[in-house]
């Protein structure tokens, strides 16, 4: 610890003693100790068998069998090298390269995987299978915060999210319902969120009201509503107002037949081929395009887009509005894809997860479809872990999008920097 | 009385000239929230932090009596009839007569009009007084009441210190968790129960919430960010710990814990009510959040904190030390929510302890505009629409969530009173660039020399 104090020895002269930040390389090197301390020296004796492709795949591919121990040490080793590659570097002043807590991460996750596994009753998981489920549980988490990106970067602060993903869950059903077409449910769900968020719009551009406010009395509006019409509308008559089908897996014929990345990419609903286009689009937009370079500007410095005569309250309008239509479309997920009725409060909470996506994704669209997936995987673990049985009880798995969200903004995993003018009205004059 | 005080001991930030408008009193928060772009802003205007800042922003009470109080009334009002709408909407009488609304739309508006009424009739009835019970709807409002006003205060606190604390929901289920173990696991003499009891629950909500300030004083970690994961923490730590031995009735499987000991309850206040001395202590501390925020040294370091946080530090304000300890002493308030639900009102554990309170508690804050008076009348409103919720949906089967509509459309009204002016064309017309907005200073004008 005193080594931050004391210049560097060998630093540029030039400059004063600079010192990236040692809580990168610390929160790694701690991580890995514990990974390999409980993964590997305390780890179970049993080997996992980590199914790649299923009996009735085309292409067979033999299962990993991974013994507990041996893995974890390995794993932990592995983990401490790229620890050690950040502190040198840090000892050599400079920061770690990007990839280096992605690739901790995914190792991390494995090792952890493995651990969990073969401690199980019954060690063996289909790879296959967890990461599908994760990807379709994070399809809702990667609309919705990539909805927050929008917001955010164009200045507005979108604690609304939950509201949007449920005002969507909920009109999806009905008007898909009603008109017998899943596919008009999910054009009218992001036509919900949408709405939910030009309320948004009105009360933090027009009526200046705190936009953190808005957003939080958003939620519980929505949840209300579609709470009363739920109870009013869809118990009464579940025929009539509340069966709205599901919308058609359309698989790509031959690439859906690759193992595992296969049914994630060319097996997918229409809002799943949506999510992909829908990141990769807003990627695009937001840092390659005029239109992003506005967005950004009037996000980072409002006065500063103003004077070069951006109109500030229109864009951030849109784009808010923008942004509630596609959580509107993460929301029909819900009730299109997942199961195929509306219940009260559907979205339980994935609002959250998806802000706090954003912001482990650090308002970076591919960033938050990353984080996406990994509170996909997170969940979707959960659930596996009381199939198979393991000594870790489930809610501290459920728990981990939340304490690796909360580490994320405590700066141990990078530092975090929202855009400058978000949550901050535009007065012009 | 106590607002007088109030209004005397602080001096207003922004006091706004005779003819500006609305846009530009706004316009002035958001500069001084930032010190004019300097600064990194506060989650909290400047007229939310300060409950009397200028004429919009007083306790309820004030606000009832002053000039904006009227927009207040009105706000509560268009939100019930936008409710009463929605009620009716659904109605199965209402599309009846809808069907032939231009034969006979006399038909029409009366079903409309007792689909509206009924249900906020039997919502009266079930959380002030009806002819059966006389008043003892109230006193269960009161009840319902306790939790909301102590989380609300924990919030409001928070508020005014320039953070936002999405966090009481954790900070209950915390306290509640420790101060019910404490209540069904130890048995100790009468008199010192409550206190351990109470003294581990405000331990509990307090390490909670100043886990979040040291958060945000050490790391800048966003406190919205930090209290809204909390909660989820909290709440998967709860259902874990129901899960256990310890926590489970012996010899039963579901998640509930054993029933508190007598000695570890808050004695019942009015025999035949569920009302408990929790109450007391809720108008307790609320005297003793507008004494701390108005009266101490500590309260208006939290204010200064609040309002510019730079300008405090260099006044020799001991910023992160001032977060920390408004972030735990906001824990410490919800708790005694967390205390009243688990000691007083439920005297069991169960999953669903904290219900809606915390969130509740955003709400009621900010109706409450952040002081501690307005904070404790907001809550005995959202505890009269909770309490009478549950008749409502009995008698005429509206579902409860209509009091989450409600609730909403209240405070989306009150924090945009423009809005308000603008549906009853209240803004006068005068000389004003932006007819939208209605001179405040008039209004205030108007009131006070009515007084």
């Amino acid at each position: 610890m005193s080594a931050t104090t004391t210049a560097p020895k060998s630093g540029s002269t030039a400059l004063p003693a600079f010192r990236p930040s040692m809580k990168v390389p610390l929160s790694l090197g701690i991580l890995a100790l514990i990974a390999l301390v409980f993964f590997g020296f305390l780890g179970p004796d049993q080997t996992a068998e980590m199914k790649i492709s299923d009996a009735g795949d085309a292409v067979a591919v033999p299962a990993l069998m991974i013994p507990g121990q041996v893995g974890g040490v390995v794993f932990g080793i592995l983990l401490l090298a790229m620890a050690a590659y950040s502190i040198y570097l840090w000892t050599q002043g400079e920061r770690s390269p990007k990839w280096l807590p992605i690739a901790f991460a995914v190792v991390f996750v494995f090792a952890l995987l493995v651990w969990i596994v073969a401690g199980a009753r019954q060690p063996s998981i289909s790879l296959a299978g967890l990461v599908a489920g994760s990807v379709t549980l994070a399809v809702p988490l990667v609309f919705g915060s990539l909805s927050g990106v929008l917001c955010e970067r164009v200045g507005v602060v979108n604690i609304a999210i939950e509201g949007q993903l449920l005002g969507g869950a909920f009109t999806a059903a009905l008007v898909a319902t009603m008109t017998g077409s899943p596919y008009i449910g999910l054009i009218a769900a992001a036509a919900a969120g949408a709405a939910v968020s030009m309320v948004l719009a009105v009360f933090s551009i027009k009526y200046l009201v705190n936009q953190i406010i808005v957003g939080v009395v958003l939620n519980v509006l929505v949840s209300g509503l579609t709470g009363f019409l739920y109870g009013t509308l869809m118990v009464p008559n579940k025929e009539q107002f509340n069966t709205p089908g599901r919308l058609d897996i359309l698989p790509i014929p031959l690439l859906s037949d690759i193992p595992i990345i296969g049914p994630i990419l060319f097996e997918q609903s229409i809002a799943g081929y949506l999510m992909y286009i829908a990141v990769a689009v807003v990627w695009f937009g937001l840092f390659k395009t005029r239109w992003g370079l506005r967005v950004r500007a009037v996000g980072e410095h409002p006065q500063a887009a103003d004077t070069l005569g951006i109109n500030v309250n229109a864009t951030r309008f849109w784009n808010v509005t923008l942004g509630g239509a596609i959580a509107g479309i993460g929301g029909a997920v819900f009730t299109l894809v997942t199961i195929d009725s509306f219940t009260k409060d559907i979205s339980g909470g994935r609002g959250f997860i998806a802000l706090a996506a954003l912001i482990f994704g650090r308002w970076n669209p591919i960033g938050a479809f990353l984080a996406s997936l990994l509170f996909g995987f997170a969940y979707n673990l959960q659930s596996i872990l009381g199939i198979i049985g393991t000594p870790v009880p489930s809610q501290f798995m459920a728990m981990l999008p939340y304490l690796v969200t909360i580490f994320a903004v405590a700066g141990l995993v990078g530092k975090s920097r929202p855009p400058a003018a978000s949550g901050i009205p535009y007065v012009k004059g | 009385m106590t607002e007088n005080d109030q209004s005397k001991s602080e001096p207003t930030p922004a006091l706004p000239a005779e003819d500006q408008s609305t846009a530009d009193l706004r316009a002035a928060d958001v500069s001084l929230d930032t010190a004019g772009g300097m600064l990194e802003p506060s989650i909290v205007p400047v007229s939310s932090q300060s409950g009397d800042s200028g004429a919009q922003h007083g306790s309820l009470l004030r606000r009832i009596v002053m000039g904006n109080g009227f927009v207040s009334v009105l706000a509560v009002i268009v939100a019930l009839f936008l409710g009463g709408l929605l009620i009716a909407s659904t109605d199965a009488q209402v599309a009846k007569t809808a069907g032939y609304l231009f034969a006979r739309p006399a038909d029409f508006l009366s079903a409309l009009w007792s689909a509206m009424t009924e249900s906020y009739v039997a919502l009266f009835q079930g959380s002030v007084f009806n002819p059966r019970q006389g008043l003892q709807p109230l006193l269960e409002t009161m009840t319902v009441a306790t939790p909301l006003i102590c989380a609300g205060l924990g919030v409001a606190l928070a508020f005014r210190a320039g953070l936002f604390n999405i966090g009481a929901q954790g900070q209950i289920i915390i306290s509640a968790t420790l101060a019910a173990y404490v209540g069904f696991a130890w048995h100790l003499p009468f008199g010192l129960h409550l206190l351990v009891v109470i003294i581990m629950g405000v331990l509990g909500g307090a390490l909670w919430g100043a886990i979040v300030g040291i958060l945000k004083a050490r790391t800048g970690a966003h406190e919205v960010i930090v209290t809204i994961m909390l909660n989820y923490v909290a709440l998967f730590l709860l259902d874990f710990l129901l899960n256990t031995a310890a926590f489970r009735r012996p010899g039963d499987n579901s998640p509930i814990s054993p029933r508190l000991d007598e000695s570890a309850t808050y004695p019942v206040l009015i025999p035949g009510s569920r009302l408990h001395l929790g109450f007391l202590v809720a108008i307790a501390l609320t005297y003793g959040v507008w004494w701390l925020l108005n009266r101490s040294t500590i309260g208006f370091e939290f204010r200064a904190v609040g309002a510019n946080p730079v300008a405090a530090r260099t006044a020799g304000v001991k910023v992160s030390r001032a977060t920390i300890l408004v972030m735990a002493m906001a824990g410490a308030l919800a708790a005694f929510g967390g205390i009243a639900q688990v000691a007083g009102t439920e005297k069991v554990l169960t999953g669903g302890v904290a219900a809606q309170i915390g969130f509740d508690a955003i709400t009621v804050a900010l109706l409450g505009r952040s002081t501690p008076w307005g904070t404790f009348f907001a809550g005995l409103l959202f505890g009269a629409f909770r309490a009478g919720a549950v008749q409502m949906q009995i008698q005429t089967g509206t579902p409860i969530d209509i009091v989450l509509v409600v609730q909403s459309l209240i405070v989306l009204f009150i924090a945009a009173p423009p809005l308000i002016r603008s549906i009853f064309r209240l803004e006068p017309k005068k000389k004003n660039k932006t007819p939208k907005a209605a001179p405040k200073a008039a209004l205030v004008n108007a009131s006070g020399g009515a007084k």
